[in-house]
């Protein structure tokens, strides 16, 4: 009797085990499909525009609603640039900030200065925006706009009115947005490089500043590189702060100072108020253009990263 | 001489550097007092009673609050945690108990690669998918549009987590003769309840101000919750409209919803930092 009941529970086991391990199994390839169904659906809406454009959607540089032209150009050029402007900023003070709390900071400042900047990230993006729009952006405006334009107008980036709200301010604003994130990864980074390396450079008599930059950070440079690059992924696709600030134009201007558009500025500000499959379509080529965009930067980070220190998801 | 005055020059600037490198750290934290100081300084000085317990005026009265949006956020995030629990934490037992090196690495990529796709662009696929067949802006939407954004973070906490329970405890079980799901489910899962639980609530601070996939899904709703088919309104949807709005009523109130939204959002990340961090003592 114990037997019978024995191999019956185990098959019962068995039979469960299965079921169990591939309901798992069903659920993570249910998540990897909702990627493929993403390009799917966004390839699918956009067919209009694809179909009616061609590869001019990307060169073009006219966005005419009323008349059914569209192009991505503008909008692709703000976006690089604005996140540019992003990283110009954000590199240094990040570095900065990891290097003192990974090698400079006693050790009861490194957890709270840590977490300090953790909550930086946190906060949600339309607040920043919120705060970017009407504390950051005047204050650009006047004084350092007008300040740049009256000493370097000669140069074509900082011509033209001062208007607040354009590139350099949601450059700014990225740069906030994207500093936690380069911060903490360049942090583990340089944590994980060992102490005998920094021993032996200190050995050969250097300063700690040359310790640091000929032994350690050339060490870790592909988690630092992987760091960047992530936070350009969070850059390009960063939505409201930058919709807030960015003023709206279309323009392929040099000039910092000028307003203008990302991709993600462009589908969040005329998405509801667009009418007709070609217009829609248009807004959802934009995605496509910009999911490719993010997806070759994601993938190049998460090889680089993957190497040196592993992180979390670039949401935190 | 020579030397030691350049060993002298070095030294000195290794140490202005080092100060540069301390300065950098002010700064962020300054922007970040900045900033919170700022919203709560200002939202606490625009938020009333009213606020909470009114539901929105149309421009041009007076009062009026975000009692339905502040409800509508609370819906939606609930909803989104409905449908991304299940497939986030079974992707993450997959990883960390089920999966070969092969598949394990593939799904990761893929969850990392998810997690990494811009709000917005997950927006523009649930108005895809379900927005436009269903001819109507829907809460149902919205929440699906928060879930994709919540999987990824939720899976790969809980495998991380996971995989802190030692494997002397699954041999332990194993040698009592359980089989696997239920040591997973019994055992394993609530050896690993905190980590699971941090993530999640990580997760859901998170899509709590996710304003960008609600544009175009959840709308926003001038006539308070009606049903996850209609559209609803949400806090942070409300700042970003507010916010934008000529109306220095709107714009105050917009000042107060984002001090709610901070005080919800920071509370649970500091309240579960707190928690995690007394654990591991």
């Amino acid at each position: 009797m114990t037997v019978k009941s024995n191999t019956a529970s185990t098959v019962w086991a068995r039979v469960g085990d299965k079921i169990f391990s591939r309901l798992t199994l069903f659920f993570s390839v249910l998540m990897a499909a909702i990627l493929i169904a993403l390009l799917i659906a966004l390839g699918i809406d956009a067919w209009p525009a694809i179909q009616k454009f061609g590869l001019s959607f990307i060169t073009s540089i006219e966005w005419d609603p009323v008349n059914e032209v569209f192009g991505a150009l503008p909008a692709i050029y703000g976006t690089l640039l604005s996140s540019l402007i992003g990283l110009i900023i954000a590199v240094p003070i990040s570095l900065g900030s990891a290097i003192f709390l990974s090698e400079l900071a006693p050790d009861w400042m490194r957890r709270p200065c840590s977490f300090l900047i953790e909550m930086l990230a946190a906060i949600p993006s339309v607040i920043i925006g919120l705060w970017g729009l009407y504390v950051m952006v005047p204050f650009i405006r006047n004084p350092i706009e007008i300040w740049l334009g009256s000493n370097l107008g000669f140069l074509p980036l900082f011509s033209g009115p001062p208007f607040g709200v354009g590139f350099l301010s949601a450059g700014i604003i990225l740069a906030i947005m994207v500093i936690p994130i380069i911060t903490a990864i360049s942090r583990e980074a340089i944590f994980a490089v060992p102490v005998t390396q920094r021993e032996a450079m200190l050995a050969l008599g250097a300063t700690r500043w040359e310790m640091i930059t000929r032994a350690v950070l050339p060490y870790c440079r592909s988690g630092l590189m992987g760091g960047v690059i992530l936070g350009l992924g969070r850059a390009l696709g960063e939505t409201m702060a930058v919709t807030m600030v960015i003023g709206n134009g279309y323009v392929l201007s040099p000039s910092l100072f000028s307003p203008g558009a990302t991709i993600a500025s462009k589908v969040a500000s005329e998405f509801n108020e667009a009418s007709g499959d070609l217009y829609i379509g248009s807004l959802i080529e934009l995605a496509l253009v910009l999911f490719a965009i993010t997806l070759l930067v994601n993938i190049i980070a998460r090889l680089l990263v993957w190497r040196t220190v592993s992180v979390r998801g670039t949401g935190e | 001489m020579n030397e030691l005055n350049g060993y002298f020059r070095r030294k000195q600037f290794s140490r202005l550097m080092l100060v540069l490198c301390g300065i950098a750290t002010a700064v962020v934290i300054l922007v970040l007092i900045f900033i919170l100081g700022y919203t709560l300084v200002n939202g606490i000085s625009y938020l009333s009673l009213d606020f909470i317990t009114q539901p929105s005026k149309p421009v041009g009265e007076v009062g009026g609050g975000m009692r339905d949006d502040i409800y509508g956020t609370f819906i939606l995030v609930g909803l989104a945690s409905i449908i991304a629990l299940p497939v986030g934490l079974m992707a993450g037992i997959f990883l960390a108990e089920f999966a070969g090196p092969k598949a394990a690495s593939a799904i990761r990529f893929a969850a990392d690669i998810l997690a990494g796709v811009p709000s917005i662009i997950v927006g523009v696929f649930a108005y895809a998918i379900l927005v436009r067949p269903m001819h109507t802006y829907s809460a149902l939407s919205a929440g699906v549009a928060l879930a994709i954004i919540m999987i990824p973070v939720v899976a790969r906490t809980a495998e991380e987590s996971l995989r802190l329970v030692p494997n002397s405890q699954r041999e332990a079980a194993l040698a009592l003769g359980i089989s696997r799901w239920r040591i997973t489910l019994g055992v394993i899962v609530p050896g690993a309840v905190t980590g699971i639980v941090t993530g999640i609530m990580l997760a859901v601070a998170r899509i709590a101000g996710e304003t960008a996939p609600l544009i175009f899904t959840a709308l926003g709703s001038a006539f308070g919750v009606q049903g996850l088919a209609e559209p609803i309104g949400a806090l942070p949807l409300q700042i970003y409209r507010y916010a934008l709005s000529p109306y220095s009523d709107w714009q105050q109130q917009a000042w107060a919803a984002a001090f709610l939204l901070i005080i919800l959002v920071l509370g649970i990340n500091i309240s579960v930092r707190l928690v995690s961090s007394r654990r591991q003592k």
